[in-house]
């Protein structure tokens, strides 16, 4: 018997067979969002928390959605932007919640770890709904989900992640929730938007996007964050755009089959031009449609009762 | 009326070397007698211990003014005592910074009656800003041989420069002792917002990192300041390979410069951090396996002259953070004899020298701390243990904080006594002030 999954902190407490779980899971859960009266009484008489230490408003909608259509009870804990500021440490802040009688907190934070920190202090089931620069594994969830009801089986299939990698909690999930699955990822930016040593990382790497761009399956665009241009990462937005933005001739380049995907929101004219977002291989509506069922999905497990996830692991501490 | 006591039964190893001898201080503060068979008023137990001058720490943080909360002087002098230390020097960065004489008084009166020899540096720029000078000279006359911004460096070369040849200009009133300039060695501007070592953990972990090369850029530039003023540099904790290397070769070119590590640094490295508690947060950060093993080689061949512990007391609120909101810094006084005598392979006359009078020499505070133990010389001494293994456990420690990184680490050695001015200040490991 493997001990049930507490919390879900990162995609590496997750193993093959625990994702594959989750995604039929969320199969199911797709269907429910489909019907007359989308809700189903899975998490009845359960309560869960916002924690979002950070501005997330689409996030937070998917997951309150998800937390409504399995009957929980959801509150909002309203902590603006860091509990340094409020002068309260953010173990008192948990403690507080969790003093109210939750079952779970869903955690949003600018800081790599801070959902580490709280599950190690509450007996409440933690989900990190991104922390920092580190993970975002709801997203690489519902992005697995996306691009297999599109593409069917993800082994020997090719990732190809393009821009902000540095900055990206999600480039960091999806590179080892891709892998997990048995796809190659290769990683398209300047060496000043790519974390410092990866040498460990099992990814490809190159600064050509034209080099790689014929080969991809899915061709995965993260958001530039705009304000970030004040540390001058590159030199102009434009010149960004002209060399590593999807831009209408290198989406030409794309496989008939390849799908362009990108977590939202998305900068038209930056990452990626506009009319190629509107494209049908553009999956962004589905990846969110997608995304609530895969929240449904991960509240339910860690939440309900009744799902086996066979050779899953432990949550790490 | 002296009262005298008798340290029975140890090895004593100071600078002369190593014999088997008692020892007989005097309440006075001095010693009075080395040899056998010599009577005293009292007497301790040194069977099996090591009888060494009292070790001195060129690096701590006792955070009152300002965070008594999380320490005081008299708390982390207990502390100090604990282990081992006989002289401390504290660093500048509380609140207010010390950059006054009337602050170094302030801090040479708080701890007078505590279980250490408190001493202080004075920061080299007013509150530590790096903008102009902090008046030096009336430092030095209130007692100040060390200067240091410690918590951040001085970042403007100019500046510097200045600071180094000004300090040089200041002997005489220092009764010809040298002034040292000790450097925080972290270029900003290439450190800023990172909390750990930029490499392959903090890639993988998504926490801000800082390359090894913040730290190098400055002991470069002050390793040609030095050459350029021929004033002392002492460079504090030193944790990366290419910081040991350079520090070697302006050593072999002869220049002026010194450097101390810290325990934590030849003791723990970034991985640590994989658990985002920020108890593992110091600046400068934990470094890679092959900077641990450099710094190692530093402190065997000398490039390295002090082991300091850089002791950072933090509040559990404050560490109740995440990585990135917390401060920097971890205990270290009452481990850190432990943690060398453990984890170096270097005979303990090393590590002595490395805790006791190398340190000493560099603060100017040799004969009367790091002095050999001689009849007339002055009673600070420190009884270890070498061999006895205990485990380390915050909570039983002085300090008013419990930040250690090596909470429930099993380690050789530990200090049975420290004799301060010829009183016991510590017997059986147990503090009497």
């Amino acid at each position: 018997m493997n001990a049930p999954i507490r919390n879900l902190l990162s995609i590496a407490d997750l193993d093959r067979a625990a994702i594959e779980q989750i995604l039929e899971l969320t199969e199911s859960f797709a269907e429910v969002g489909e019907r007359s009266i989308p809700k189903v009484p899975a998490l009845r008489g359960k309560t869960i928390a916002w924690l979002f230490y950070e501005d997330s408003t689409r996030t937070r909608l998917s997951f309150e959605t998800a937390a409504k259509r399995l009957s929980a009870d959801t509150m909002n804990f309203s902590v603006g932007t860091s509990s340094v500021k409020k002068g309260e440490s953010l173990r008192d802040t948990v403690n507080t919640i969790e003093a109210m009688g939750i079952d779970g907190v869903v955690v949003r934070h600018g800081d790599a770890g801070a959902p580490h920190r709280i599950a190690e202090w509450v007996d409440a089931a933690v989900v990190n709904a991104g922390d920092g620069w580190n993970q975002h594994p709801t997203q690489s969830l519902l992005d697995l989900y996306t691009a297999r009801s599109r593409l069917g089986d993800l082994d020997g299939r090719h990732l190809v992640v393009v821009g902000d990698i540095k900055h990206s909690r999600v480039a960091r999930s999806n590179v080892m929730a891709f892998t997990e699955m048995g796809a190659r990822v290769t990683l398209v930016a300047p060496r000043t938007l790519l974390p410092a040593d990866l040498d460990q990382w099992p990814v490809g790497v190159t600064h050509d996007l034209d080099s790689v761009i014929e080969s991809a399956d899915i061709c995965y665009l993260l958001r530039m964050q705009l304000e970030r241009q004040e540390q001058a990462y590159v030199p102009t937005l434009r010149e960004f755009h002209t060399e590593w933005g999807l831009d209408t001739r290198r989406s030409a380049m794309l496989p008939d089959h390849a799908l362009i995907m990108h977590p939202g929101p998305m900068n038209r004219g930056v990452e990626i031009d506009g009319l190629v977002a509107d494209q049908p291989n553009s999956v962004m509506t589905q990846q969110v449609t997608n995304g609530v069922a895969v929240r449904m999905a991960v509240l339910y497990v860690l939440l309900g009762s009744g799902l086996d996830l066979v050779d899953q692991r432990l949550a790490v501490a | 009326m002296t009262s005298t006591t008798a340290i029975r039964g140890g090895t004593v190893i100071d600078s002369a070397g190593s014999r088997r001898a008692d020892v007989v201080v005097g309440s006075d503060g001095s010693i009075i007698e080395v040899g056998a068979d010599l009577k005293a008023d009292s007497s301790i137990d040194a069977t099996g211990c090591v009888v060494t001058p009292g070790l001195v720490d060129l690096h701590v943080h006792l955070r009152e003014p300002g965070r008594e909360e999380a320490e005081t002087i008299e708390t982390g002098a207990r502390g100090a005592a604990l282990g081992g230390f006989t002289a401390i020097l504290a660093m500048p960065n509380t609140t207010p910074a010390v950059d006054t004489a009337a602050m170094v008084n302030e801090i040479r009166h708080l701890g007078r009656g505590t279980a250490c020899d408190v001493h202080t540096s004075g920061a080299i720029t007013v509150g530590r800003r790096g903008e102009a000078l902090s008046p030096m000279a009336e430092m030095v006359r209130a007692g100040v041989r060390v200067f240091t911004d410690d918590g951040t460096g001085v970042q403007d070369p100019q500046l510097m420069r200045t600071a180094l040849e000004y300090a040089g200009s200041l002997t005489h009133l220092s009764g010809g002792r040298a002034i040292v300039l000790a450097q925080h060695c972290e270029v900003s501007a290439l450190s800023g917002g990172g909390f750990m070592h930029e490499g392959s953990w903090s890639s993988s972990l998504g926490i801000p990192g800082q390359p090894a090369e913040a730290e190098e850029l400055m002991v470069m530039r002050d390793i040609a300041l030095s050459k350029l003023t021929g004033v002392r540099v002492h460079f504090q904790h030193m944790s990366t390979a290419g910081s040991v290397e350079m520090i070697r070769a302006a050593k072999a070119a002869g220049l002026p410069v010194t450097a101390e590590a810290t325990t934590h640094h030849f003791t723990l490295t970034d991985e640590s951090c994989n658990t985002y508690d920020p108890v593992f947060k110091v600046h400068p950060p934990l470094r890679t396996d092959l900077d641990v093993a450099a710094v190692k080689e530093g402190l065997a061949d000398g490039t390295i002259d002090a082991i300091a512990t850089d002791h950072a007391p933090h509040t559990p609120e404050d560490k109740e953070l995440t990585f990135a909101e917390a401060p920097p810094g971890m205990l270290g006084l009452e481990t850190a004899f432990a943690l060398a005598n453990s984890e170096l392979d270097l005979p303990i006359e090393v590590i002595l020298a490395l805790m006791s009078w190398r340190p000493a020499a560099i603060a100017g505070l040799d004969p009367a701390h790091g002095g050999p133990i001689v009849a007339g010389g002055a009673a600070n001494i420190t009884v270890i243990d070498p061999e006895i293994r205990w485990t380390i456990s915050g909570a039983a420690m002085a300090s008013r904080s419990n930040n250690t990184p090596y909470e429930g680490r099993t380690v050789r050695g530990r200090v049975r006594h420290t004799i301060l001015a010829g009183r016991p200040v510590v017997v059986d490991g147990e503090a009497l002030l």
